[in-house]
C-alpha cells in the first residue's frame, strides 16, 4: 500500500533563514492585533459585558425588522438581532440596564412576543459578575503562560522558557487580533479557546525544543543555526500531521457542531495555525537570540559567521 | 529487546476492558428513565455522564443574598430596645438615632450614664455599650455578630429556597452556597425558568396590618401622615375599583412566620389562598380581628397590600383567606412561597442562564455528529499516511473515546456544550503521541535499524517529549478549571480527561498491540 505523506521523507528547509521575514511579520500581526484590541475593540459578549441574551425561534421564518420594532418598542437601550443559524432562529441582545432591576428584560420581552415563540436559551450576566469573569479570564491566561514558563524552564533551561514564552504571548496576541478583526464575539468560551491555544502550541513547541536539545547533546560541533534546522526539519513531519488531524477534527466541529460554538471552533482553528507557526518560526529562532549553547560548550566566542551575531546583540545575557 | 510482560498485558487489557463497563450505561440506559438503572444489581456500574444544564436544558442563578437589609433591620430594631428600656426606667433621653452599625442617644441627666449602661447590658449582653460622661450612649452590634447575622441570612435562604423549589417537583436540583454572600441554583430540565425565577427571587414576607382610616392616603401625603402609620402601594395595579394606595399602621398584628398552612383554594369561583395560623397567631389575630370589627384588615405582601378587606366577624379559629385578583397560577405560587417561608432578605439575581430542552437536543445531537464526523475523518486520515499502525493507532483513538467516557462517568463530572468540543478536539490531537511515536520509528528505520529495534527506540526516545507535551497542556487544562464558570470548567474537564487517556492509549495500548503484532509475524520490513 502506498503511504499518503504530507511531507518528504527527508526534508532539508533553511527555515532559520526566513526568521527575519517570520519575525517582521510576526511583530507585524502582533502590533495590528493590539492595535485593533484598542479600536475598533473587542465585540465583548455579556460574559464579560453584562447584558441580556435571548436566543428565540419561531414559527417559520422569522420577521426581523418586525421583531426589531416590537424589542425598540420596550424602551430597553440598545437593542441588536441577528439571524442564529437559521431562519427561524433569532438573536436578541441587550445592553446592560441602569438601575437595580436587570433581569426585568427577559419578563419583558416574554411578555411581548408570548408562547408563541420558543425560547431556546436566556442569559443575563450582571455588571458585577462581569467584571468578575473579565479579571478572571485576564488572570486565567496570565497564571496559564506562568505556570507553562516555570514548567518550561524547571525541564529545560531558561532560554528555552523565554522563547517558549515568546511564541506563545505571540499565538494568545493573535487570536485576540482575529476577534478583534472579525468581531466575533469575545466571550468566557473565547478565553477557554485562548488556553487551549496556548496549550496546543507549547506541545508543539516542546516537541521541536525537545529535539533541540537532544541535538545539541548529540552533535556538540554543529553551528546552532543548522542544529535548529535540522531539528525543525527531523519533527517536521511529526508537526503538520498533529496539525492536520487536530484541524480535521476542528472542522467537522465547526461545520456540524452548531451555532453556538462556533466561534469557539474558528479561534481554535486560527490558534492552531498560528500556534504551529509560531512553534517553527519564533520559538526555535528566539533559541538563537537566547543563546542557547550546546551541553558542555563553555560560553566562547563564536566563529561562525552563520551564527547571526548581529542578533546576539540584543539578546538577553546567557548564565550559561 | 522489545518485550512486554504479560502482567503488563494483562493490567492493559483490565484497563481497557473496566473502561467499556463504565463506559456501558451512557449507550444502554434510557437517561430520562432515573428507575431502570435503580433496578440494576448493585455491582453493576449505573451511572451515566453528567449532563450540564447547557445539554439537558435547566436553569442556572447566581443569586444575591442583600445581608444590608437584616444588619439594617437589625439595627432598627435596636431603637426599640433603647425606646423600651428607658421607659421602663424612666431615664429621659434624646437624638436617637441610627448611627452606623448601631443606634445612639443623649442623656437629659448624664449622672444616669452607669445606670442606663448597665441596665442595657441586662437587657442584650451581645450588645456592645459605649458611654461618655456627658452622657452620651451608643449602642452597638460587635462585629462576630454581624458576621454570625450575614451568615445565618445566607444559610437561612438557602434552606428556605431548597423548601421552594422542592415543592415545586424539581428533580435534582443543585442549591449552594458560593462565597460569602452568594447562592447558585441550578435547575435541570425546568421548562418555564421565569416561573422559577419568580419564585425564587421573592421574599414572601407576609404581614397583617389594620388599615388606618382616619385620613386618605391622598391627604397623609401632603403632610398629615398620622404617627405610627405608613403609605403602602397595592400590590395589583389591575384592579380599577380599588386604590392605588392604602394608609396602614405599621405594627404587625401578626405575620406569615405564624402560618403553619397553606393552600391555594376558591372562593365564589375565585381562586383565593387559604391559610390557618398556629395556636399563638390564631391567638393574636383573633384579638385583633374581635376589636375591629367593621374595620379594614391590610394584607401586606412584601411591602404591597395585597387587599384590604373589611372584618366581618372576629375570626377566632385561626383559619382565614386571602382574596384578590389572582389567577389560578398565582395563588398556587402564593400558597407555596407562604408554606416554604420568607426569606430573610431579598435577593439579587446576579448571573442567569436558561436552555430551554430543545436547543440542549439539538447540541446534544450536533456534538454527536460533529465527533462521529471528525473521528471519521481522523481515522482515514491516519490509515492512509501510516497504514496498519495507522489502524493501531486509530483502535487507541476509539479506546480513548470509551476511556473519557468511563472516566467521565466514574468522577460524574458534568459534560457540557464546550466540554463535547473538548472530547472533538482529544480526538484531533490523541493521536499527536502515537504521530510522534511512528515518525520515530520512520526516523530509526531510515538510519538503517531493524523494524524491532526501530520500534522499541520509537517508543522510548518518544516517550520523554509525549511527557513533557502532554503536561504542559495539562497545565492551561488545570487553570481553566480553576477558572471556575460552569461550561468553560466542563471543556477543561474533558481536556484534562482526555490528555491523560490519550497517554495511556497511545503509549501502552498501541505498543501492546505492535507487540503481539510482531509476535504473530515477525516482519522484515514495517508497513509504515
Amino acid at each position: 500500500m502506498k503511504l499518503l505523506r504530507l511531507v518528504p521523507e527527508r526534508p532539508n528547509l533553511n527555515i532559520l533563514s526566513k526568521r527575519k521575514i517570520a519575525v517582521m511579520f510576526s511583530c507585524v500581526l502582533v502590533l495590528a492585533s493590539l492595535a485593533m484590541a484598542i479600536v475598533p475593540g473587542l465585540n465583548f459578549g455579556i460574559d464579560f459585558r453584562g447584558g441580556t441574551v435571548l436566543e428565540i425561534r419561531t414559527e417559520g421564518p422569522a420577521d426581523i425588522a418586525g421583531l426589531r420594532s416590537q424589542m425598540a418598542g420596550l424602551g430597553l437601550g440598545d437593542v441588536s438581532l441577528q439571524r442564529f443559524g437559521s431562519d427561524t432562529d433569532v438573536l436578541i441582545r441587550f445592553e446592560k440596564q441602569p438601575g437595580e432591576d436587570q433581569t426585568i428584560v427577559i419578563k419583558k420581552v416574554q411578555d411581548t412576543l408570548g408562547s408563541g415563540v420558543e425560547y431556546r436559551r436566556t442569559e443575563f450576566v450582571g455588571p458585577t459578575v462581569g467584571d468578575e469573569l473579565k479579571e478572571a479570564g485576564f488572570l486565567a491566561v496570565i497564571f496559564s503562560l506562568l505556570g507553562i514558563f516555570a514548567y518550561i524552564w524547571f525541564r529545560f533551561e531558561w532560554q528555552f522558557s523565554v522563547g517558549a514564552i515568546v511564541a506563545l504571548t505571540h499565538d494568545v496576541l493573535a487570536t485576540v487580533g482575529l476577534f478583534a478583526l472579525t468581531g466575533l464575539e469575545f466571550n468566557l468560551a473565547t478565553v477557554a479557546a485562548v488556553l487551549t491555544v496556548a496549550g496546543y502550541s507549547i506541545n508543539d513547541t516542546v516537541v521541536v525544543y525537545d529535539r533541540v536539545r537532544e541535538n545539541l547533546r548529540r552533535y556538540k560541533t554543529m553551528s546552532m543555526p543548522d542544529l535548529l534546522n535540522l531539528s525543525i526539519n527531523e519533527t517536521l513531519s511529526r508537526t503538520v500531521m498533529t496539525s492536520v488531524t487536530t484541524l480535521l477534527a476542528l472542522f467537522a466541529l465547526a461545520t456540524f457542531g452548531g451555532e453556538v460554538i462556533r466561534g469557539f471552533c474558528i479561534a481554535l482553528i486560527w490558534g492552531i495555525v498560528i500556534g504551529t507557526y509560531s512553534s517553527i518560526f519564533i520559538a526555535v529562532p528566539a533559541l538563537l537570540w537566547t543563546n542557547v549553547k550546546p551541553v558542555g560548550v563553555s560560553d566562547a566566542p563564536s566563529n561562525d559567521g552563520e551564527d547571526g551575531s548581529d542578533e546576539t546583540g540584543n539578546s538577553l545575557p546567557a548564565t550559561t | 529487546m522489545l518485550y512486554i510482560e504479560r502482567w503488563k498485558l494483562i493490567v492493559i487489557a483490565i484497563i481497557c476492558a473496566l473502561g467499556f463497563v463504565y463506559a456501558a450505561p451512557n449507550v444502554l440506559l434510557n437517561r430520562t428513565d432515573g428507575d431502570s438503572a435503580s433496578n440494576l444489581p448493585f455491582y453493576v456500574p449505573y451511572r451515566t455522564v453528567n449532563l450540564g444544564l447547557d445539554l439537558r436544558g435547566g436553569s442556572y442563578l447566581l443569586l444575591e443574598v442583600q445581608t444590608d437589609v437584616v444588619v439594617r433591620e437589625r439595627v432598627a430594631s435596636l431603637t426599640d430596645v433603647v425606646r423600651t428600656s428607658l421607659r421602663e426606667s424612666r431615664v429621659r433621653r434624646r437624638n436617637l438615632k441610627i448611627d452606623g452599625q448601631g443606634v445612639s442617644f443623649e442623656l437629659l441627666d448624664p449622672s444616669r450614664v452607669d445606670e442606663v449602661r448597665q441596665q442595657l447590658r441586662d437587657e442584650d449582653p451581645t450588645l456592645q455599650v459605649d458611654t461618655t460622661p456627658e452622657g452620651l450612649v451608643r449602642l452597638s452590634l460587635q462585629d462576630e455578630d454581624l458576621l454570625e447575622l450575614r451568615r445565618s441570612a445566607v444559610n437561612q435562604s438557602i434552606e428556605i429556597l431548597r423548601r421552594r423549589i422542592d415543592e415545586t417537583g424539581t428533580r435534582e436540583p443543585i442549591i449552594q452556597r458560593q462565597g460569602d454572600e452568594r447562592i447558585i441554583v441550578q435547575l435541570p430540565g425546568v421548562d418555564n425558568p421565569q416561573r422559577m425565577k419568580e419564585l425564587i427571587g421573592q421574599t414572601a414576607k407576609l404581614t397583617f396590618h389594620m388599615a388606618d382610616t382616619t385620613t386618605s392616603p391622598a391627604e397623609a401625603r401632603q403632610g398629615a401622615l398620622p404617627a405610627g402609620s405608613i403609605i403602602l402601594p397595592a400590590q395589583d395595579d389591575r384592579r380599577p375599583n380599588e386604590a392605588a394606595e392604602y394608609l396602614v399602621r405599621k405594627r404587625i398584628i401578626v405575620g406569615g412566620e405564624s402560618l403553619v398552612d397553606a393552600q391555594p383554594n376558591f372562593q365564589n369561583g375565585q381562586p383565593v389562598v387559604s391559610f390557618r395560623f398556629d395556636t399563638v397567631g390564631a391567638q393574636k389575630f383573633g384579638r385583633a380581628t374581635q376589636q375591629n370589627v367593621g374595620k379594614p384588615l391590610a394584607i401586606v405582601l412584601d411591602g404591597k397590600v395585597i387587599s384590604a378587606p373589611v372584618i366581618r366577624d372576629a375570626i377566632l379559629g385561626g383559619n382565614g383567606i386571602i382574596s384578590g385578583t389572582f389567577s389560578t397560577q398565582e395563588v398556587q405560587d402564593l400558597s407555596l412561597l407562604l408554606r416554604a417561608g420568607a426569606l430573610p432578605a431579598p435577593l439579587t439575581v446576579l448571573e442567569e442562564r436558561s436552555v430551554g430542552p430543545g436547543l440542549g437536543a439539538d447540541s446534544i445531537a450536533a456534538g454527536k455528529f460533529a465527533s462521529m464526523i471528525g473521528l471519521a475523518l481522523v481515522v482515514v486520515f491516519m490509515i492512509a499516511c501510516y497504514g496498519l499502525f495507522g489502524v493501531f493507532s486509530v483502535a487507541a483513538l476509539v479506546m480513548n473515546l470509551v476511556l473519557i467516557l468511563a472516566g467521565l462517568s466514574i468522577l460524574q463530572a458534568t459534560l457540557t456544550l464546550p466540554g463535547i468540543a473538548g472530547i472533538v478536539l482529544t480526538i484531533g490531537m490523541a493521536v499527536d503521541a502515537n504521530v510522534l511515536i511512528f515518525e520515530r520509528i520512520r526516523e530509526e528505520l531510515r538510519n538503517g535499524r531493524t523494524p524491532v529495534t526501530a520500534i522499541d527506540s520509537g517508543y522510548r526516545s518518544a516517550m520523554r517529549t509525549i511527557i513533557d507535551s502532554n503536561l504542559t497542556t495539562l497545565i492551561a487544562a488545570i487553570v481553566l478549571f480553576s477558572l471556575g464558570a460552569g461550561p468553560v470548567k466542563g471543556f477543561a474537564v474533558t481536556l484534562a480527561i482526555g490528555l491523560i487517556t490519550s497517554m495511556f492509549t497511545a503509549v501502552f495500548v498501541t505498543r501492546a498491540l505492535v507487540i503481539v503484532w510482531l509476535r504473530r509475524t515477525r516482519p522484515k520490513a514495517l508497513p509504515i
